[in-house]
Formats: structure tokens, C-alpha cells, sequence
């Protein structure tokens, strides 16, 4: 029995409702609990604007000097950290470079499609194991389990994606990874906690299995689906190594993590400057303020989801999270 | 099925099977995609005792038995790779684990829930980021042309060399970690703090226990069963250490210094196309993995916890 089966013993809404009335009772200080002292008062302040600054900082200067001139990256000699000179030019210049518009269209394209896919094995194989009775669901579960202690390595991998013809194909970038064990059985998690009353009322309704996850799970649980779906979202959009190993050299192929990899962490010079490819040495770098905005524009996408389903991590991971 | 099962017959499996075909039917599409690839590999891990050759395939390769783990024990460049993945995990081990829990107690006491929830959006963020974009952020930061360096410069007190130099490149690593995931790995903490039941707070208030004392006495006890599960995991992994960073940087500092089992399989099995000898080092790398899992969770069993799995 690994943890994650575990989660099946406490059901989920009951844990984050009794979380959750906690949290409501906790807002205000205890009567029990002394009054802070100033000193540590301080000491947490600090902590915390700290954590805070660490991450939003380097965000910052990194936006700024994307949307800074070259004379206020001149000035600034490097990083803008305070506004000066603000411009679009740099955005311009990058999404004319048909180097990183194709690479965005294709980030997408595989992000799209390959949540697409993940998600429609996923939920349907969560559900096909979610009742704890049925015929062979032990079986499958050993067998998706195994999977999460065992594998073949790189290697292996590697020659059966090739083996199949994967090599400088796109789904050699979504098909392999597609499957998240720990993913499924969060779903799983959550489907079997599902009021039984509900299935059996859509039972009696004459719905079959399709039917009843289609119109009774699916729309009851919808924070965990979002979740899961940021997940593989992220991990598509951030597919790097895959890349690397199965179409290293078609440039006309690479998603953005890899332009962002090529031409912003190696210098190897924006293809709009210049004909850089693959191994092309710091033939000439392209201007400080048009390599941020490829940063940004790696964050962005990110930036417009993580919002919607970011509050959603409190209530809906917190069973699943454990192996997070 | 939904009904009581008490008392009722036990039904023969193929009428349990017609019942349920629809969803065994959902799994296929799962089952299949991890036969393929994940179950067919296992196959592969037999071109370990290969010299394989990509044109004749796992069939027709010519079997030369221990020769390529006898060649990967006498390889000066496997064992530098082993030693800097114990190094590189052990610094991680050390300086990253106590950190979420610490940050966690610190959330945790914060009163105000807006601030808590906003803090937390912040700091769970740079999870998401890839490495490529993680590293860029630090190089962007501290490296050679970065803003810190920027900053010494200006005001001439000289460059300081952080993103390139190899002495220092545990600690770098170990702080990219830290910046990108130890926000995410509060949520584990933070969860099982709600869990502890507050009477008890209150209770030993009571009797006179101060904060320290409560901290010692109810926190850290609720939290030991989490924290014996990640130091589990951790361990569990111990010669995973992030991959893709170490591939990205590997040139900045040099393959002596961040050449671990990973990339060892990758740059010496794939890169040069000496597949069997990349095999050979992971699968190597997978069995000490399930020993370290399986003592890892003996240790915590022997500690009266439950780890991975229940005795």
C-alpha cells in the first residue's frame, strides 16, 4: 500500500471542510495564545517580505528590462531595475522573428493537444478504478502502481521512443510522458469519495458508466480536474529535455523552453540577428531587453492560468500533495 | 454493488466482469500508454548485458553478460558521477529539507488569511517554472552580467564569480532548488498543521506550557509522520538529484563537478551512442534506488512510522 492509496481512507471534502472551519477559527488570535513580542513580530516581517522579495524581484527587473529602450539598458549598464524609458520595441522585434513565433505556436499546439490527451486517460482510467469492488481494478492498480517504483530508465526509453519512429516527431514530446501515475490516482482519490447516493441516483436514472462520469463526477469535482490539468499543462509547456533528445536539431521544430534554452542560456545569438543554429557560438548576442522578452513571454501563459486555479491548491491538493 | 454487501452471494467473475467492462474499458488507453513505455523498456534494460547495436536491435545484439557493469566499475568518469550525486543530495538533504518545515510553522502563525493565501501564491509559483527559465532567472541575477555583478562593478569592488565556479557549485545548486521548490513543498506541512487538533494547544496553554514548549510537545509531533515521509521520499531519490539543472549547467562548471548518474547515462550512453553502457549505468542507478527506498522506509518502520507503505 503505498500513501497515496491511503487517501482513500479519509474521505476528501470531510478533510477539507474540517481544514477548512479550522482556518476560519484561527483568523483571530486565541485567547490561550500570548501576544506576540516585537522583536519576533520583526523577525517574521522580515522573513516573509524576504520570501516574498526573492521571487518577485527577479520577475520584476527581468519585465522591466524587457519593456525597457536600448539607451535605458545602456544606462543602466545591464538589468533595468527601475523603469526608464519604457517600450514595446523588444516584444515587436521577438514576435517578428519567425524563430520564437513558431516555437510559441508550437509550445502551444503540444501543450494543447497533450493536456488534451493526458487528461482523457487520466480521468477515464481514475474512474474505470474508482470503485473500490470492481472486476480486475486491483490488478490495474498494481500494475499503474509498479510503474511509479520501476521503470526501464533513459536509455531504454529512449529506444523504444525511437524504435517506434519518434525521432523528430511531436509525439515523441507528448505520448511518452502522458501518463502521470500519481496524477491518476489523485483523481482517483477524489472519485471515489464521490457520494454514493449520487452514482446510484444516476443509476436509477438509467445512466450507464459513461453517462454517470460524464454528468454526475466530472461537474462535481471540478477543482481537482483544474488542478491536474495545470499540472500537465506545466509539465508540456516545460518540456526541455524531451526536446533534447528526440529533435535536438530541427530548429524549425523547437518548442519555446528550447529557444529560450538556445539563444537566451547559451547566447548563442537570436536568429533574428543572425543565422544561429545549434552549436553557433556566441556568434552575436541579441540585445539584453529582446532576450527578457522571451523570458516573459515563457511566463506568461502561465501567469494568465495560475490565477483560476491557483486557489483551488489549498483545498484540492492537500490530500494529493503528499508526493508532490 | 452500492447496496450492502452483507450477506449476499458472491458472484462468479464473469458476472462481475460483464457488470464492470465499461471500467476496465476506461483503463485501456492508460494501461496501454505505460506498456509502452514504461513496461516495453524494462525489456530493454536487457541490452545491459548487450553490446547493442541500434542496426540489428535487442534480438540479434551480441550478448556479452557482466562486461559493461565490469567496464562502468573500472570508469574513473562513473565514479566521479556516483560521488557527486551522494555529495550534491547530501548538501540538498541537509541545507533544503528543513527549510519548508520552518517556513511552514512561519505561515502557519501568520493570522491574517489574506496575507497567508497571498504569500503562499507567491512563493508555490516558481514551481511551475521550467529550469531552463529557473536558471535564467539566476544567471540574469548573479551570474557574470547579472544585476549583482552590475552592482559590484559599478561601485568597483570587483566581480564575484557565482554561476561558473565549480567550488562552489553545491551551494548554487542547493539555492535554485531551494528558490524554486521549497514554496511548493510547504503545502505538505501546512496540510498536516491543520490537521493537529487545536484543544490540544489550548490544554497545555493551560497548564502553563509557552510557546517553545508547545512547539516541542504538540507541533512537531503532529508533524513527524509527514516529515518521516518526505525524508523517506528524499532518500528514496537520493541519486535523482535534479537532472535537468545539472544538464544546463553542466558547461558552465565543468562535467567533474556536475556530472551526476543521470547525465553519466545520458552523455556517455545516448551522446556517444554507446547505448549499452548508458543501460548499464541506469539500471545500475534503479537498484541501488529500490534498496535506498526500501532501507529508507525499514528506518522509518523501525521508528514506529508509517513511510511508504504499512509493515
Amino acid at each position: 500500500m503505498t500513501n497515496a492509496l491511503t487517501i482513500d481512507r479519509a474521505p476528501a471534502a470531510a478533510a477539507t471542510s474540517r481544514a477548512a472551519s479550522r482556518r476560519a477559527r484561527r483568523t483571530a488570535r486565541p485567547t490561550w495564545e500570548e501576544p506576540p513580542t516585537p522583536a519576533g513580530q520583526a523577525a517574521k516581517g522580515l522573513t516573509l517580505a524576504g520570501m516574498l522579495a526573492v521571487i518577485l524581484v527577479p520577475l520584476w527587473i527581468i519585465v522591466v528590462t524587457s519593456l525597457s529602450d536600448p539607451g535605458a539598458v545602456n544606462r543602466a549598464g545591464g538589468l533595468v531595475i527601475w523603469p526608464d524609458g519604457l517600450t514595446l520595441e523588444a516584444y515587436r522585434e521577438m514576435l517578428g522573428d519567425s524563430t520564437v513565433r513558431t516555437s510559441l505556436l508550437v509550445s502551444l499546439g503540444i501543450t494543447l493537444v497533450g493536456t488534451a490527451v493526458s487528461m482523457v486517460v487520466s480521468v477515464l482510467c481514475a474512474y474505470g478504478l474508482s470503485r473500490s469492488r470492481s472486476f480486475g481494478h486491483r490488478f490495474v492498480l498494481v500494475l499503474l502502481i509498479v510503474t511509479m517504483f520501476v521503470n526501464g530508465g533513459l536509455i531504454p526509453t529512449f529506444l523504444v521512443v525511437t524504435g517506434l519512429g519518434g525521432y523528430d516527431q511531436w509525439w515523441a514530446l507528448i505520448l511518452p510522458s502522458a501518463v502521470s501515475v500519481f496524477n491518476i490516482l489523485v483523481l482517483r482519490s477524489f472519485y471515489s469519495s464521490t457520494s454514493v447516493d449520487l452514482i446510484d441516483a444516476a443509476r436509477i436514472d438509467g445512466a450507464g458508466e459513461w453517462r454517470t462520469l460524464w454528468s454526475v463526477v466530472l461537474p462535481t469535482s471540478r477543482a481537482v480536474t483544474a488542478v491536474i490539468a495545470l499540472f500537465y499543462a506545466v509539465g508540456y509547456w516545460n518540456s526541455f529535455f524531451n526536446v533534447m533528445l528526440y529533435m535536438p536539431t530541427d530548429s524549425a521544430k523547437w518548442p519555446l523552453q528550447y529557444v529560450l534554452y538556445t539563444y537566451v542560456n547559451r547566447g548563442n545569438g537570436l536568429p533574428g540577428s543572425v543565422n544561429a543554429g545549434f552549436g553557433t557560438t556566441h556568434a552575436q548576442t541579441a540585445p539584453l531587453s529582446l532576450q527578457m522578452a522571451v523570458v516573459v513571454l515563457t511566463l506568461v501563459p502561465l501567469l494568465i492560468v495560475y490565477p483560476f486555479v491557483q486557489k483551488h491548491f489549498r483545498t484540492g491538493v492537500l490530500t494529493g500533495a503528499i508526493k508532490g | 454493488m452500492t447496496t450492502t454487501s452483507v450477506g449476499r452471494p458472491r458472484l462468479s467473475w464473469l458476472v462481475r466482469l460483464r457488470r464492470d467492462r465499461s471500467l476496465l474499458l476506461m483503463t485501456v488507453p492508460a494501461v496501454a500508454l505505460l506498456v509502452v513505455f514504461n513496461y516495453v523498456p524494462l525489456f530493454g534494460l536487457l541490452t545491459a548485458f548487450q553490446d547493442y547495436d541500434p542496426l540489428v536491435g535487442v534480438w540479434h545484439s551480441d550478448w556479452v553478460g557482466l562486461d559493461q557493469f565490469r567496464q562502468l566499475l573500472g570508469d574513473p568518469l562513473f565514479w566521479e558521477s556516483t560521488v557527486n550525486t551522494l555529495y550534491l543530495s547530501f548538501v540538498q538533504l541537509v541545507l533544503f529539507f528543513p527549510i519548508p518545515i520552518a517556513l511552514a510553522l512561519l505561515l502557519n502563525s501568520v493570522l491574517s488569511e489574506r496575507l497567508r493565501n497571498f504569500v503562499q501564491s507567491v512563493v508555490y509559483l516558481p514551481h511551475f517554472f521550467s529550469w531552463v527559465l529557473a536558471i535564467t532567472v539566476f544567471q540574469q541575477m548573479l551570474g557574470g552580467a547579472g544585476v549583482l555583478n552590475q552592482f559590484l562593478r559599478t561601485h568597483d569592488i570587483g566581480t564575484w564569480d557565482i554561476m561558473t565556479n565549480p567550488h562552489t557549485f553545491a551551494l548554487l545548486v542547493t539555492s535554485q532548488a531551494i528558490w524554486k521548490e521549497a514554496g511548493w513543498s510547504i503545502i505538505v506541512f501546512l496540510a498536516a498543521l491543520a490537521a493537529i487538533n487545536t484543544d490540544l494547544y489550548e490544554a497545555a496553554a493551560a497548564d502553563g506550557a509557552g510557546r517553545w514548549r508547545r512547539l516541542w510537545h504538540i507541533t512537531l509531533p503532529g508533524l513527524r509522520g509527514v516529515i518521516v515521509l518526505m525524508l523517506v521520499l528524499r532518500l528514496g531519490n537520493a541519486l535523482s538529484v535534479g537532472f535537468e539543472q545539472f544538464l544546463i549547467q553542466r558547461d558552465a562548471v565543468g562535467h567533474d563537478t556536475a556530472d551526476v548518474l543521470d547525465t553519466f547515462s545520458f552523455y556517455y550512453g545516448i551522446a556517444t551512442g554507446n547505448y549499452s553502457y548508458g543501460a548499464a549505468a541506469g539500471l545500475f542507478k534503479s537498484i541501488i534506488s529500490l534498496l535506498l527506498i526500501w532501507g529508507a522506509n525499514r528506518l522509518a518502520h523501525a521508528f514506529g512510522e508509517d513511510g511508504l507503505y504499512r509493515r
